[in-house]
């Protein structure tokens, strides 16, 4: 636990605040969070940061409480955390997600906090994490699927301080260096996150000078509590007391084990929201662990619920009383350390498909389909024709899911602030070429509001190197609802110069490929939104005409294409009234087959074996034997 | 020396300023704008000037005008149907762009997404490729392309775009294909990405070539018709210019043939107009503060040259063309007020009650609670004062459109409407940062110029946010981007994507490149008739840390080029980065793009000075009234500003009207006015 100095202990006063001042302190502290994130994007280095924005702010309060921001503060897993004073010009930083509460997902991102002083009483803080390209470990962009526990990943920097008194330990920075094999992108991109940092405490600073200290910390108090109070009634009127479920799957860990359970039940008692993870399955032996956290769940679910009734709703750590997440230790989501975090992408993005399940379950209003709900990673290492090193990290982009207010665009990203990386940036640095990037026909789910449809993105090797890869939803559909249908399943496939063709698992580390090889990646399309029967005909045309549906997919709407291309009224009108008899009746939700007849068809429709049940984790293993308790033991699906 | 023309065409009046160099003068004239064919308004407002002013049109030698004619057409999706021709593989390069969604986490579910600018169904592959080091990896299937191109005849397209992959290094392929349209289609427009934009990133330059063949054809024809009727009613000897987003005057041919670099032409004649003031006024560093009923735009310029970028935003279209660094905020005196049930929180934007139904108190069906209400209710906006001329304010509407506000929060009428002030400012002040503070610039060194409708009546505030003074509110600032349109240079520039290390470049390999560009802008200057002694040449070069993305343009005399190569300028990019960023680093640099820009000669031409009063304003005094501020009722005068002289001090509270604007003077600050009629506010502490 820190020990925070402060050369003036007289208690911040409480103050009132009027409500218009509560406003102007609100837009300012927005406006603060805008700037940090400019600031990093505007000097970080790295692809992963500059371009594809891979790096997220915060400010809060000075008990840690995030005012501005995107995925809950970080504060209160880092003073927990660190063992040692901690004073003004201070910045903390650390890499290692178990002595965070899981702030940060894996040791890639590195997560900086610093404290904002003011007349030397702590005014608040703010912290910003941001995606460090290659931190050692044993595969390049240190993000190794065959990973079994945390220390092949990387580099672990546990909670230190790399800024003392305003004095930067260069030791410190020096050591971090040698651990990469991107010391150039790691450095600038160190400076950018520590410069946006800053940013936010001189801005946190001069509010103080304009507003007051202690107007500007009642302020924050109140905000806090507007913030809950407008939480707890829309807990309050949209969620019900009775218990709802929610089931997904991550397909498989990487070693040939899967598909693992995510399962949530969520219901309220009173004001209050409870998310209880027990139906997940236990950790993986394998890197797919998401050492979930509980404050960034919770800011998911607030952003999910105000994004549905009033986008405009700032949220920011006051309510996080009301949602009580429960998730039980050694399980997927709260994997005892140090078991390995790299392959977390996958539930961290899955995390959105139970939130919107969970929400849409409890009130129709908030159905959506299954969409993008992860970052599928492509690396591609080796020596270029200058014979430097190179290291190219992609994170590619999907379907988003069919909505109530439309379609859901093809090939975006689910993330906030995230863009993909120009193609032909990526061939002027890279030794690689990308002969083709488009959306893929007729994987977005049929809706009456279509779901997006996935990217093939196909990469030509100029030379000689080796390829990792991190994807998923291969095995399992992104579902629809309403009578929307799932999207198309992702792909891997791999043509080497000579014309042999292999399909690649979606999770795999050491392939290497020689010049002229080609890589085929598709991702996967969003889940549809509505009775497909009931999308409008032009818009069905439409797609037909721009290539992004088929004439045959065109019929999973009801709608005949003619030879012309044109729309056959009178044929449509047969086939869709010969669609509404012959149909079952429509689900809230539409998962396609089930576990087991996937499983069953797996190879012949993947080209891929099916995954084997789970084995357990021996890190989870010996935890619980240590202590006389019983090991969870992962479910077992061939039993079904 | 004859008479230069400058014109600014809005969207509700046409604003015209006249500059007869030989006799030193200024006047201006004010005529409805013909929005079916705005060159209507510009003939019948220069006549309108010359005729009261007896003048004679024929003495007429340039024209300069700001346009709004190719922002509309994108905002408005009124441009040419554009078939777009990309190499096999990337046919939805405008559909997928870069996959960026707005909003915060989730903002998913509320994001729609608009097609593209090009039509899917009218983007057409070539086989061919040509690789990042500019060789050809395969072939340009010819046969092929012209069998394709058939498919555009009688689809209605009405230009062609054509970007390919890598055509920023070698365009072989783009002009071939040009070439091969030429022959299939004859006469349709075509647009070439290697011409309009020779730089990396395959989305940026295909959208900003799309853009510009989706305007070209609605800005050639006003500019033609514009220039047959200019030459129908003057010698025929008139020169037509046109004013770039960057801020510098384009050939009426080029502004034709690149109309893409249009798109912030109308902010850009604002922002000259606000130096050319700020220089008479002798405050070199101004931020500008352009506050109008949806909007406000801000700008910051400094040693009398604003800042630039290479970037241009229309609503959701982001084009690669470099335009004045303007940023616009969803705010402005139409601005709607709302207390959401939920948060209780009181929130100002961003949806605007717009023109119509407009703010409550203009009485046209409006009665949601606006920006403009809120003003009317403190007094800053009297019910007396006039708007353009014809609209009457209705002090008691926007009582009744505020009292909801009132109502929602529990508050008094004039607490709710000092609240919707203050949190309209805050956005504002956090644009004035966003160009200031954020780019390492300290207000404190910087004037605040104010106009636009609403801009005197906040500027006052804001001057206090930013502790940026004087707010400087000039004479007339309804006229002042057709100021800005008179006074500018003619300017062209020439640049090309070269990315190498800086150390151990070679410097020939890059004076010939620059000479290259160097010859293209002169050219553009001397078909203008722009001796050549009198062009100035200016080199700049984007640079960058290794790898890093944001470059930073430096500027590169040519004299210092040929003394020290980069040296000087890499230097300069460390400070700036300093600057800008608080770091620089220890790391090698890149140069990412060569730049040369030609200017002609300026107007050199003051204001018209006013008459030296005796410092006393009460000649100007209209009668008193009063105006609420920090939660009080206070005792204010209203002036006539066509009275007030220089030397005059105003002390607030006051309020100062004039036809197009009202100024608002806080009480604690006081303006003086200066010797060409600007109003210079300072706080009396």
């Amino acid at each position: 636990m820190a020990k925070l100095i402060e050369t003036n202990t007289t208690p911040w006063p409480t103050v009132d605040v009027d409500p218009v001042t509560l406003d102007v302190i609100e837009n300012a502290l927005q406006n603060a969070r805008v700037q940090m994130d400019a600031i990093l994007f505007r000097t970080a280095i790295s692809p992963i940061i500059r371009e594809q924005r891979d790096g997220f702010p915060v400010l809060t309060n000075r008990e840690g409480m995030m005012l501005a921001g995107q995925f809950g503060s970080p504060v209160d897993g880092f003073v927990d955390n660190y063992d040692g004073e901690v004073s003004e010009g201070d910045v903390l930083l650390t890499n290692d997600p178990y002595a965070c509460q899981g702030a940060i997902s894996h040791l890639n991102d590195w997560l900086f906090c610093m404290p904002v002083f003011y007349d030397g009483r702590l005014l608040g803080w703010t912290a910003m994490f941001g995606h460090m390209s290659d931190i050692s470990g044993m595969t390049a962009a240190s993000m190794p699927v065959t990973s079994s526990d945390l220390l092949q990943e990387g580099i672990v920097i546990p909670p230190v301080k790399i800024v003392s008194k305003g004095e930067l330990q260069k030791d410190l920075l020096r050591m971090a260096m040698r651990n990469t094999r991107t010391p150039d992108w790691n450095e600038a991109d160190f400076f950018a996150i520590l410069s946006a940092c800053r940013t936010g405490a001189a801005r946190l600073v001069e509010m103080a000078d304009r507003f007051g200290p202690d107007v500007l910390c009642s302020a924050q108090d109140q905000l806090l509590k507007r913030n809950r109070e407008a939480m707890r009634a829309l807990i309050v009127s949209t969620m019900p007391e009775k218990k709802v479920v929610f089931e997904d799957w991550i397909c498989d860990d990487a070693t040939g084990h899967g598909p693992y359970k995510l399962g949530c039940e969520m219901w309220r008692e009173g004001d209050k929201l409870i998310f209880d993870f027990s139906r997940t399955d236990p950790q993986s032996a394998g890197c797919i662990n998401f050492l979930l956290n509980e404050r960034m769940f919770k800011m998911f679910c607030g952003q999910f619920m105000v994004n549905v009734y009033d986008p405009q709703i700032v949220l920011n750590d006051g309510y996080i009383d009301l949602i009580d997440v429960r998730i039980p230790k050694g399980t997927l989501l709260n994997p005892i350390a140090p078991a390995a975090l790299n392959g977390r992408t996958h539930a961290l993005g899955r995390i959105f498909d139970i939130i919107s399940g969970l929400f849409g379950s409890a009130n129709p209003d908030f159905l959506v389909a299954a969409g993008f709900s992860d970052s599928p990673h492509f690396m591609y290492s080796g020596f270029n024709t200058s014979n430097d090193w190179f290291l190219l990290f992609q994170i590619g982009f999907g379907g988003i899911p069919g909505k109530p207010g439309g379609d859901g665009p093809d090939g975006h990203s689910l993330w906030p602030k995230f863009r993909n990386v120009p193609n032909e940036y990526i061939e002027a640095y890279f030794p690689i070429r990308i002969d083709r990037f488009e959306s893929l026909i007729d994987t977005g789910g049929a809706g009456k509001h279509r779901g997006g449809n996935g990217v093939r993105t196909e990469y030509v090797f100029d030379v000689e190197g080796e390829i990792s890869i991190h994807d998923d939803r291969w095995l399992t559909y992104p579902w629809g609802v309403k009578g929307g249908q799932p999207g198309k399943r992702s792909r891997k496939l791999l043509v080497r110069a000579g014309g042999e063709e292999t399909i690649l698992p979606s999770k795999i580390d050491h392939i290497f490929v020689q010049p002229g090889d080609r890589l085929i990646f598709d991702t996967w399309g969003g889940g549809g939104w509505g009775d497909p029967l009931e999308r409008e005909i032009e818009a069905v045309a439409y797609d037909v005409e721009a290539g992004l549906v088929s004439p045959e997919g065109a019929r999973r709407y009801g709608v005949v294409i003619s030879e012309g291309g044109v729309v056959d009224g009178e044929a449509t009108e047969t086939l869709r009234a010969e669609m509404r008899r012959s149909r079952p009746q429509v689900d809230a939700f539409e998962f396609g087959p089930s576990i087991a007849e996937l499983r069953a068809s797996c190879f012949a429709e993947t080209g891929l074996q099916p995954p084997v049940d789970p084995v357990p984790s021996p890190i989870a293993t010996a935890w619980f034997s240590k202590r006389g308790e019983p090991v969870p033991m992962p479910q077992r699906l061939a039993a079904e | 020396m004859g008479l230069r023309v400058g014109v600014d065409v809005g969207g509700t009046f046409t604003d015209i300023f006249l500059l007869d160099e030989g006799a030193s003068r200024t006047y201006t004239a004010k005529v409805p704008s013909t929005p079916a064919d705005p060159s209507e308004a510009v003939i019948a407002g220069i006549e309108k000037a010359c005729r009261e002013n007896s003048l004679n049109m024929a003495d007429i030698t340039h024209v300069m005008h700001g346009t709004t004619v190719a922002t509309n057409a994108v905002l408005t999706g009124n441009g040419a149907s554009v078939g777009l021709i990309v190499t096999e593989g990337y046919r939805q390069v405008l559909h997928l762009a870069r996959g960026f969604v707005p909003g915060a986490l989730s903002g998913w579910i509320n994001f729609v997404k608009g097609k593209p600018m090009a039509a899917l169904k009218h983007t057409l592959e070539v086989s061919e490729r040509i690789s990042a080091r500019g060789e050809v990896i395969r072939p340009l299937d010819e046969a092929r392309l012209r069998a394709d191109l058939q498919r555009f005849k009688g689809s209605g397209v009405g230009s062609i775009t054509i970007s390919l992959m890598n055509s920023y290094v070698n365009a072989a392929h783009e002009k071939r294909v040009e070439a091969i349209v030429r022959e299939e289609l004859q006469d349709i427009s075509i647009s070439v990405s290697s011409d309009t934009l020779p730089e990396m990133q395959e989305y940026e330059r295909a959208i900003t070539t799309v853009a510009n063949a989706f305007v070209k054809p609605v800005v050639s024809r006003y500019v033609s018709n514009l220039k047959t009727n200019l030459e129908a009613r003057t010698t025929g000897e008139v020169k037509l210019s046109i004013l770039r987003s960057d801020g510098g005057l384009a050939t009426a041919a080029s502004a034709a043939d690149f109309p893409v670099n249009l798109l912030m032409s109308g902010p850009a004649g604002g922002v000259a107009g606000a130096i050319w003031v700020a220089k008479q006024a002798g405050f070199p560093n101004i931020i500008t503060f352009d506050m109008g009923g949806t909007s406000t735009d801000v700008c910051l310029v400094e040693g009398g040259e604003a800042q630039v970028r290479r970037e241009t935003v229309v609503h959701d279209v982001i084009v690669r063309a470099s335009s004045v660094d303007v940023r616009t905020v969803g705010a402005g005196g139409g601005s709607i007020a709302t207390v959401p049930e939920l948060t209780k929180a009181l929130r100002v934007g961003p949806q605007s009650a717009g023109a119509v139904p407009g703010p409550a108190a203009y009485d046209k069906g409006g009665t949601e609670p606006t920006v403009t209400d809120a003003n009317v209710v403190l007094g800053y906006l009297p019910a007396d004062a006039r708007l353009g001329g014809d609209m009457t304010i209705r002090r008691d509407l926007a009582q009744q459109a505020v009292q909801k506000i009132a109502d929602a929060l529990g508050l008094t009428l004039e607490t709710a409407a000092e609240g919707i002030v203050r949190i309209v400012n805050e956005n504002m002040f956090g644009a004035l940062r966003l160009v200031s503070v954020e780019q390492g610039y300290d207000p404190r060194n910087f004037s605040l110029m104010a106009f636009g409708g609403a801009g005197p009546l906040h500027a006052n505030a804001l001057g206090r946010l930013l502790q940026a003074w004087p707010v400087i509110v000039p004479r007339g600032p309804g006229v002042l981007c057709a100021v800005g349109d008179a006074t500018t240079r003619l300017r062209d520039e020439a640049a090309r994507t070269m990315i190498r290390p800086v150390e151990g470049i070679d410097l020939a390999e890059l004076q010939g490149l620059l000479d290259e560009l160097e010859e293209r802008v002169r050219a553009t200057l001397d078909v203008e008739g722009i001796a050549e002694d009198a062009q100035e040449i200016v080199y700049q070069v984007d640079l960058r840390y290794a790898g890093q993305s944001a470059d930073i343009t430096v500027s590169l005399p040519p004299a210092e080029f040929a003394e020290h190569g980069l040296a000087k300028a890499s230097e300069r990019f460390d400070h700036l980065h300093q600057q800008m960023f608080s770091f620089s680093l220890d790391k090698g640099k890149e140069l990412v793009n060569l730049r040369v820009i030609a200017q002609g000669p300026g107007a050199d031409v003051g204001q018209n000075t006013l008459a030296e009063g005796d410092g006393d304003p009460a000649r100007a005094a209209v009668h008193s009234t009063r105006v609420f501020d920090s939660g009080a009722w206070h005792e204010a005068t209203i002036y006539d500003r066509r009275k007030l002289l220089a030397g005059d001090r105003v002390n607030g509270p006051a309020i100062v009207t004039e036809l197009d604007s009202t100024t608002l003077i806080l009480p604690g600050s006081h303006a003086t006015v200066d010797t060409v009629g600007n109003l210079l506010i300072r706080d009396d502490r």
